[in-house]
C-alpha cells in the first residue's frame, strides 16, 4: 500500500511512514506469537512458557505507545491526505485491537498458570484448533494489509462464525462437565474462560480485517447493515 | 576559519574607495561649476536687478533698458506652450501606452519619438516658420512661437508620460478592469491620477527647457527690439533668451551687465520651476502613500 | 450533510484557452454550484489561473489571448458576441493574489471605486454602501474611524479585505479569488478563510489555491487541474480522503514523481 512508486517527494515523510509500517508489522508479529505461545502453554501445562509470554506483553504495550506517538507526529507535521491519512487512522485503530489481543493472551497464560502442570488432564477439545484459527485470522488480516488484498480480508471476516461456533461447543461441553464433576468446577470455568478469550481475540482480528477493507477501498464496512439512515 | 578583520580585504576595499571617490567627484564637480557660474553672474549682474529693470522696456541706453516685454513674452509663451503641448503630449502617450499594440510598429513609433526629442531645436524653428508662420498664416506671432515650442517639447512630454504610465503596476489596471470599468474609465480615474506626479514633474522639466530656447524663436521671428507688450496671441513678441542674445551682441559694456542680470532672472525662473516640480511631486507622492 | 443538488451558477463547456500558439486549457467541462465554494487546485502551470480568468473574461485583456468554448452564466453564454465583458465583470468580481487597493484613494474611496468608476454611485447612498461592503468583508470595525486614511496604510491582510469589500460593493453574484492568501501571514489567512465561510451564504465563490490544506478547509467542491485538463472534481471531503483518479491521489499525497 505504501511502497508503491512514485514515492513521496518529501523523503523524511516517506521514511517516517515506513517506520510506522514497520512497527505495526512487528507488533502484530509479537501478538501472533503470544497467541500461539499462550495456547501451547495452556495445553502443554507449560507454566514457564506462560510466564515468558506474559513478559512479551510488555513489549507489545510499548509498541502501542510508540505507534500512537509516531502516528500523532505524522499527523501534526505533515497533515497527510487520502491514502496516507487512511493508513494512519488504520494504524491507530488496529493498534488498539492488537493490544487487546495481547491482553487476552495474557489472560490465557494466567489460566495456564492456574491450571498448573497437569497436562493432559483437561479435555481441551477445540481449544487448540480455535487458537490456530485465531492466529490464522490475525496473520491473514495483516497479510491482507501488506498486500492490499480485500479478498483475504473478507475471508477473515467469514471465519469469525466458525470461531463463534467453536466457542459455543466449548461452553456447552464445560457446562455439562460442571454439572457432573463438582470437584473440578473451577477448572471447567477456567477452560470456558479461555474459550471466551479466544472468541474475543477473533472479534478483534475481524475488526482488523474490516479496517483493512476501509484502508484499501476508502469505504467504511463496519456495522454492515446496521446503519440507520439519517436522511428524511 | 578565515579571519574577519578589515585589513584582510585590502584590494577589494581599495577599489571600493577609488570607485566611491570618482562617483563623489562626478557629483561635486558639476555642482562646483554651476556655483561658479552663478557667482560670476551674480557679481556682475546683481547690481542691475531692481524693480525698474524688471518693469522697463529696452532702450538704446543701457541704464534705462529693462526686460519687461521679454519677461512677459516668455511667460506668455510658457503658458501657451503648456496649454498646447501638455494635453496633446499626454493624450498621445496615453493612446500609445494604454491602447497601443505591442508590435514592431509600436517599437518603430517609440524609436522615432526618441529621435524627435533629440532633433536640434533650430530645425523645429524652420518647421515652425514653414508651417505655422507661412502655411497656416499665423505670422510672426506668439501663437506661432508657442506652437513651435510645443512641437519641440511634445516628444519629451510623450516620453515622460509613457514612463510615468509604466510605473503604474498592471495589478492596478487589472483591479480597475475587474470591477467592471471600461478601459477609458480605468485610465482616467485610476491610472492617470497615479501617474500624475511623474507626468507633472516631467512636463515641468520639459517646459523649463522650452523657456531657455533661443534658436527656434529667432527663426520663427521673435523680435529683438520691442517697445510694447503683446496684446493678443497673434501679436509679435520677444522672449528672455532673445533679449539676452541681443544685449550680448552690443558693444557697450553696460549691456553686458544687463545681459548678466537677465541671465540671472532666467536662471532664477528656471530653478524655481524645477523646484516647484519637485515639491509638487513630493506632495502628490505623500498623499498616495500616507 | 446531504449533497446540495442546488443550482449551477456557472457552467463551463469544452473550454479551451491559451496565448498565441500555446494552448493552456485543453477542453474543460465543469459546473460551478451557486452559493458554494469551489476550489481549484493543481501544480504550477496547470492552467488554474488561466481558467479562473476566463470566467470573468479577464484572460482576453492580455495580448494574443484566445478563448473557445462556452461559459454559461444564468443561462447566457458570456462569450457570445453581443455580451459586453465590461458589464460581465460587474456580475463576476475578482480578488487578486497580491492586494491591490488603489494608491491614490482613501479607504472609503477604494470601496466606492467600483461604483464611481462606472458612474453608478448615488451620492446619498455612498455611506451606506461603504458600511455594508466593509461589514461584509469583516473590516468595518477596524477602519470605521479612519475611512479617510489612504488605502495603503492598512496591513496586508486588511488590504486584501479592503479589496474584497471593493469587489462586493459592486454587488456581484460570483466572486473569483486567485490565490487570495498567498501574500498573507497565517493569521490574516485564517481571517480571510473565515470570511469565505460567511460569504458563501450570499455569493458563489471560486478560489484558486496552491495550498491543498486551504482547499480542504474552505471549499465544498474541489477540482484538480493537471496540464490544462480537469482530472477530477468532487465533494471536497471525498477528494481528500479517497480520490478516484490516481493522478489526484499522487498530487494530494505529495507523490509528484
Amino acid at each position: 500500500m505504501l511502497n508503491r512508486t512514485p514515492t513521496h517527494t518529501d523523503r523524511e515523510f516517506e521514511s517516517e511512514l515506513g517506520h510506522l509500517r514497520q512497527r505495526l508489522l512487528r507488533m502484530s508479529g509479537r501478538v501472533e506469537q503470544m497467541i500461539n505461545q499462550s495456547a501451547k502453554a495452556l495445553v502443554m501445562g507449560d507454566v514457564d512458557l506462560a510466564r515468558a509470554t506474559v513478559l512479551l506483553d510488555r513489549a507489545v504495550n510499548s509498541d502501542e505507545m510508540e505507534i500512537d506517538e509516531l502516528g500523532m507526529r505524522l499527523l501534526a507535521r505533515w497533515q497527510p491526505m487520502a491514502s496516507d491519512l487512511r493508513f494512519i487512522i488504520f494504524a491507530f485503530k488496529i493498534v488498539t485491537d492488537l493490544e487487546r489481543i495481547g491482553d487476552l493472551a495474557v489472560n490465557i497464560c494466567e489460566r495456564a498458570i492456574q491450571l498448573g502442570n497437569e497436562a493432559g488432564v483437561e479435555p481441551f477439545n477445540d481449544i487448540p484448533e480455535m487458537a490456530k484459527g485465531v492466529a490464522w485470522m490475525l496473520s491473514e488480516s495483516i497479510d491482507a494489509f501488506v498486500h492490499a488484498d480485500e479478498g483475504r480480508a473478507r475471508a477473515v471476516i467469514e471465519r469469525d462464525d466458525e470461531i463463534d461456533d467453536a466457542y459455543h461447543r466449548i461452553f456447552r461441553a464445560q457446562v455439562e462437565r460442571m454439572t457432573v464433576d463438582h470437584d473440578h468446577f473451577d477448572r471447567c470455568l477456567a477452560v470456558q474462560n479461555v474459550g471466551k478469550y479466544l472468541e474475543r481475540m477473533a472479534d478483534h482480528a475481524t475488526n482488523i480485517a474490516e479496517q483493512v477493507i476501509f484502508l484499501v477501498r476508502g469505504q467504511d464496512v463496519r456495522h454492515a447493515g446496521k446503519r440507520i439512515s439519517n436522511e428524511r | 576559519m578565515s579571519p574577519l578583520f578589515r585589513h584582510h580585504r585590502a584590494t577589494g576595499a581599495r577599489m571600493e574607495r577609488v570607485f566611491s571617490t570618482i562617483c563623489g567627484l562626478a557629483v561635486w564637480i558639476p555642482l562646483i561649476i554651476l556655483a561658479v557660474l552663478l557667482v560670476v553672474g551674480l557679481s556682475e549682474g546683481v547690481s542691475r536687478i531692481g524693480v525698474d529693470f524688471l518693469t522697463s522696456y529696452p532702450s538704446r541706453k543701457w541704464e534705462e533698458a529693462g526686460i519687461l516685454p521679454a519677461l512677459v513674452g516668455s511667460v506668455c509663451l510658457l503658458v501657451l506652450t503648456g496649454l498646447i503641448a501638455l494635453p496633446l503630449g499626454v493624450g498621445a502617450a496615453v493612446y500609445l501606452e494604454e491602447y497601443g499594440q505591442r508590435g514592431r510598429f509600436a517599437r518603430f513609433i517609440e524609436l522615432n519619438i526618441a529621435n524627435l526629442a533629440g532633433v536640434p531645436s533650430v530645425i523645429y524653428g524652420l518647421l515652425g516658420l514653414g508651417v505655422f508662420v507661412r502655411a497656416l498664416g499665423m505670422g510672426r506671432s506668439l501663437l506661432a512661437g508657442a506652437c513651435t515650442l510645443a512641437l519641440l517639447v511634445m516628444p519629451v512630454v510623450v516620453i515622460v508620460t509613457r514612463e510615468a504610465l509604466r510605473t503604474v503596476p498592471d495589478a492596478i489596471r487589472e483591479g480597475a478592469l475587474a470591477l467592471g470599468a471600461s478601459r477609458w474609465q480605468a485610465i482616467r480615474q485610476v491610472v492617470l491620477p497615479m501617474a500624475m506626479p511623474g507626468i507633472l514633474t516631467g512636463s515641468i522639466l520639459a517646459m523649463s527647457r522650452a523657456i531657455g530656447e533661443t534658436a527656434p524663436l529667432v527663426v520663427v521671428g521673435a523680435l529683438t527690439y520691442v517697445t510694447f507688450l503683446p496684446d493678443g496671441i497673434d501679436a509679435p513678441f520677444t522672449a528672455l533668451p532673445i533679449q539676452i542674445f541681443n544685449w550680448v551682441s552690443r558693444p557697450q559694456k553696460g549691456f553686458l551687465i544687463n545681459a548678466a542680470a537677465a541671465i540671472l532672472v532666467l536662471l532664477v525662473t528656471l530653478l524655481s520651476l524645477n523646484l516647484s516640480a519637485i515639491l509638487l511631486r513630493n506632495r502628490l507622492q505623500q498623499r498616495m502613500q500616507g | 450533510m446531504t449533497s446540495d443538488a442546488g443550482s449551477t451558477a456557472l457552467s463551463v463547456s469544452t473550454l479551451r484557452a491559451g496565448f498565441g500558439a500555446a494552448e493552456i486549457l485543453k477542453g474543460i467541462n465543469l459546473n460551478i454550484r451557486s452559493q458554494q465554494v469551489t476550489a481549484i487546485i493543481g501544480p504550477s502551470g496547470c492552467g488554474k489561473s488561466t481558467f479562473i480568468r476566463t470566467l470573468n473574461r479577464m484572460h482576453e485583456t492580455s495580448g494574443e489571448a484566445w478563448v473557445k468554448g462556452t461559459v454559461m452564466l444564468d443561462g447566457q453564454d458570456i462569450y457570445a458576441p453581443e455580451v459586453d465583458p465590461v458589464l460581465l465583470r460587474r456580475r463576476v468580481g475578482m480578488v487578486f493574489q497580491k492586494p491591490n487597493p488603489f494608491p491614490s484613494m482613501s479607504i472609503r474611496e477604494n470601496v466606492l471605486a467600483g461604483l464611481r468608476l462606472t458612474h453608478r454611485l448615488k451620492a446619498d447612498a455612498a455611506d451606506a454602501v461603504v458600511e455594508q461592503a466593509l461589514t461584509r468583508a469583516a473590516l468595518w470595525g477596524e477602519v470605521k474611524d479612519r475611512l479617510a486614511a489612504p488605502g495603503l496604510s492598512l496591513s496586508g491582510g486588511q488590504q486584501q479585505r479592503l479589496c474584497i469589500a471593493r469587489a462586493l460593493a459592486v454587488e456581484p453574484s460570483v466572486l473569483l479569488m486567485d490565490e487570495p492568501c498567498s501574500a498573507l501571514d497565517p493569521i490574516a489567512t485564517a481571517r480571510i478563510e473565515d470570511l469565505i465561510h460567511v460569504l458563501r451564504e450570499r455569493y458563489t465563490i471560486v478560489i484558486v489555491t496552491h495550498s491543498m490544506q486551504q482547499a480542504a478547509r474552505v471549499s465544498n467542491q474541489t477540482a484538480f487541474f493537471l496540464m490544462g485538463e480537469l482530472v477530477e472534481v468532487d465533494e471536497t471531503s471525498r477528494v481528500f480522503s479517497s480520490p478516484k483518479d490516481p493522478r489526484t491521489e499522487d498530487y494530494i499525497t505529495g507523490r509528484f514523481g
